[in-house]
C-alpha cells in the first residue's frame, strides 16, 4: 500500500491529513500490518481537547493493545465511530475510511516537524 | 502511537537464535518476532486466519525453538520419576504424558512432555526459553543422587513441526507408511516421515487432533515443503505463534511464564493431575505433598461481560477489593468471546463470579467460567 504524498507522518505511526484548519489523524499501512487483526478502537468524545503527545485512544488487535498520542494539539470535533462496530476497517483501509479522528488546529506550525511520505517510508525501512 | 514493536533484531546485544526454517518463514513473508531469544514468525496470513484455519482445516507451525532432553542408562526412569511430577513409570514403549519439572520448594521449573521410548531411553520435550535450566536442572539431580544414567542436551539434534487440525492426519498420513490412525491420542512411534527419518507424536498444544514431527533439523525444510504439498487439497496455511497462542487458551492450556511459573504450585495452576504423590519421592513433592486441598489461590477462567480484553498481568477485583491477576487473555476467534485465565482465590475459584478487570485504569466487569473454553468434537 502506498503512503499518499499530501499526507505527513509521525514516526509514532500516524499519518495527518490537514485541509483547512482541521487534520484527520490515522494510523499507518504499516502500523496496521504490525498490530494485525483489529478488534476494538477506543476514540475520544467530541469536544475533548489535546496537547502534542496525549493519548487520545487506543487500538486494540487480537494480541496487543496500543495507545494512539496526538501528533498536533487542537479541539477533536469528530471521531470514526463506525470502528466501533467494524474495527476492521483499520487493517483495510486505513488511509482511508479507517481514519480515527479529525482534531481543529490550534497551532498550523506544529505540522513542520512532522515526516514526508518520502521519509516516512525511508524511517520504516531503516527500522527494519 | 505507543506500539511496542518487536525489538528489530540488528537492535540486540546478542543475535537472535534461529530455527532451521528461519529462511522458509522469512521467504514465505511471515512477521517475525523476537520470542524469548528466538527469531520466530508470530503470524503468515493473519492471526484469525491461521486460527479459523487449523479449527477447521489443518496449519503447520514452526515449533524447533522446543527443546528435547534425553535420559538413557539402566537407572534413567528412576532420574525421570525423581525430576517429574507425573508417573513416568506408567507409560508404555511409545506413550507420551505431560508433566512438570518443580523446585525443591514446589515451584514449577517447567511443563514438558516425557516419551517412553523404551526401557531405558526417555525423550523430554521442554519449552524453549527453558530449555538451558532445565538441562542444567535435571544434570544436576543426576548427579546429586547418583543414577545409573545419562542425560543428553538433545535440542541440537531436533526439529519440531506441529501438523495441527481435523486435517491432520489426512496430511500427515500422505507422508509415511507407519499407519497413523491406530496411534492414539499422547502416543508416538518412529518411523520414516515425507522420506527421512522421524518421531511422529500425537499430541499438540491447540486442542485439535494432531501430530508433532520431530526430525533432523537438516532435513526440516524438506519435511515442512512436503507437509505443505500434502496439506495443500485441504487448504493448509502456516501458521505463527499469535494463532498457537489463542488456540492453546480456547483450550485453557498452561503457558510457561503465564500460568505457571517458580512461584506457583501445580495444585494451584489446576494441575493436580499430573501429581502424583503416590508414586515415591521427587523434587518438589516435600513442599506440596500437603497442599491439595489447602490452596489459597487457583487457576481460573473467565469471560468479559463489558467491553474490553482482559489481558496478562492486568489486576482482577472483587467488589471493588483486589483479588488476583490475568494470566492469560485475548479474543477468543472460534468461541467468539473474549476471555481469559486468572488468579483467583480460591473461595471465589468456581464458575458464576462476578469479576472486575482493570483495563486502562477501568474496571470492566467480566464472570467465571468453567474450561476449556472450546472442546473439539470427537
Amino acid at each position: 500500500m502506498s503512503y499518499p504524498e499530501n499526507y505527513r507522518y509521525t514516526k509514532e505511526h500516524e499519518w495527518i491529513a490537514v485541509e483547512g484548519a482541521v487534520a484527520t489523524i490515522g494510523i499507518t499501512d504499516h502500523a496496521q500490518a504490525e498490530l494485525g487483526d483489529i478488534v476494538y478502537v477506543d476514540l475520544p468524545a467530541v469536544g475533548k481537547t489535546l496537547a502534542v503527545g496525549d493519548s487520545f485512544g487506543s487500538v486494540e488487535s487480537v494480541k496487543a493493545v496500543s495507545d494512539v498520542y496526538a501528533p498536533v494539539s487542537g479541539a477533536v470535533v469528530d471521531a470514526n465511530t463506525a470502528l466501533n462496530d467494524e474495527p476492521g476497517i483499520l487493517n483495510s483501509d486505513p488511509h482511508g475510511s479507517g481514519w480515527l479522528i479529525k482534531i481543529s488546529l490550534s497551532d498550523a506550525a506544529e505540522l513542520d516537524g512532522l515526516l514526508s511520505a518520502t521519509a516516512y517510508e525511508e524511517y520504516i525501512q531503516a527500522e527494519h | 502511537m505507543g506500539v511496542v514493536f518487536p525489538t528489530p533484531a540488528k537492535s540486540m546485544s546478542s543475535p537472535l537464535l534461529k530455527t532451521p526454517l528461519n529462511e522458509v518463514h522469512r521467504a514465505a513473508g511471515a512477521k517475525m518476532v523476537d520470542f524469548g531469544g528466538w527469531d520466530m514468525p508470530v503470524q503468515y496470513s493473519g492471526l484469525l486466519d491461521e486460527h479459523h484455519t487449523v479449527r477447521n482445516a489443518v496449519g503447520v507451525f514452526d515449533v524447533s525453538h522446543m527443546g528435547e532432553i534425553e535420559v538413557r542408562g539402566p537407572e534413567a526412569l528412576k532420574l525421570v520419576e525423581y525430576v517429574t511430577t507425573n508417573a513416568a513409570s506408567r507409560l508404555a514403549e511409545g506413550q507420551a504424558q505431560y508433566s512438570a519439572l518443580l523446585y525443591s520448594h514446589g515451584g514449577f521449573v517447567d511443563d514438558i512432555l516425557v516419551h517412553k521410548v523404551a526401557d531405558e531411553s526417555y525423550f523430554l520435550c521442554v519449552n524453549a526459553s527453558n530449555q538451558d535450566k532445565d538441562f542444567a536442572h535435571i544434570a544436576a539431580a543426576n548427579k546429586d543422587s547418583g543414577f545409573d544414567c545419562e542425560v543428553e542436551f538433545a535440542s541440537p539434534k531436533y526439529a519440531q513441526i506441529a501438523v495441527q487440525g481435523p486435517k491432520a492426519l489426512a496430511t500427515a498420513q500422505k507422508l509415511t507408511d507407519s499407519p497413523l490412525s491406530p496411534i492414539r491420542y499422547y502416543w508416538f512411534t518412529d518411523g520414516t516421515f515425507a522420506g527421512v527419518p522421524a518421531r511422529m507424536a500425537r499430541t499438540g498444544y491447540t486442542a485439535e487432533d494432531g501430530f508433532e514431527i520431530y526430525v533432523a533439523p537438516g532435513n526440516a525444510a524438506h519435511v515442512w515443503n512436503a507437509i505443505m504439498d500434502a496439506g495443500a487439497e485441504f487448504g493448509i496455511k502456516p501458521c505463527g505463534l499469535g494463532a498457537r497462542n489463542t488456540l492453546r487458551l480456547e483450550g485453557a492450556m498452561a503457558l510457561y511464564g503465564h500460568e505457571i511459573d517458580a512461584s506457583i504450585h501445580p495444585f494451584e495452576a489446576g494441575l493436580a493431575w499430573i501429581v502424583k504423590l503416590e508414586k515415591g519421592d521427587f523434587i518438589g513433592r516435600d513442599a506440596i505433598k500437603d497442599k491439595r486441598d489447602s490452596i489459597t489461590r487457583r487457576l481460573t477462567g473467565f469471560e468479559m461481560r463489558g467491553r474490553g480484553i482482559g489481558r496478562d498481568g492486568y489486576e482482577v477485583a472483587i467488589n471493588g477489593s483486589p483479588a488476583g491477576w490475568v494470566t492469560s487473555g485475548s479474543p477468543g476467534p472460534t468461541v467468539n468471546k473474549n476471555i481469559g485465565l486468572c488468579y483467583l482465590p480460591i473461595e471465589h475459584a468456581k464458575p458464576g463470579v462476578q469479576i472486575e478487570i482493570t483495563i486502562r485504569n477501568q474496571a470492566v466487569l467480566a464472570e467465571t467460567v468453567p474450561t476449556p473454553f472450546y472442546r473439539r468434537a470427537k
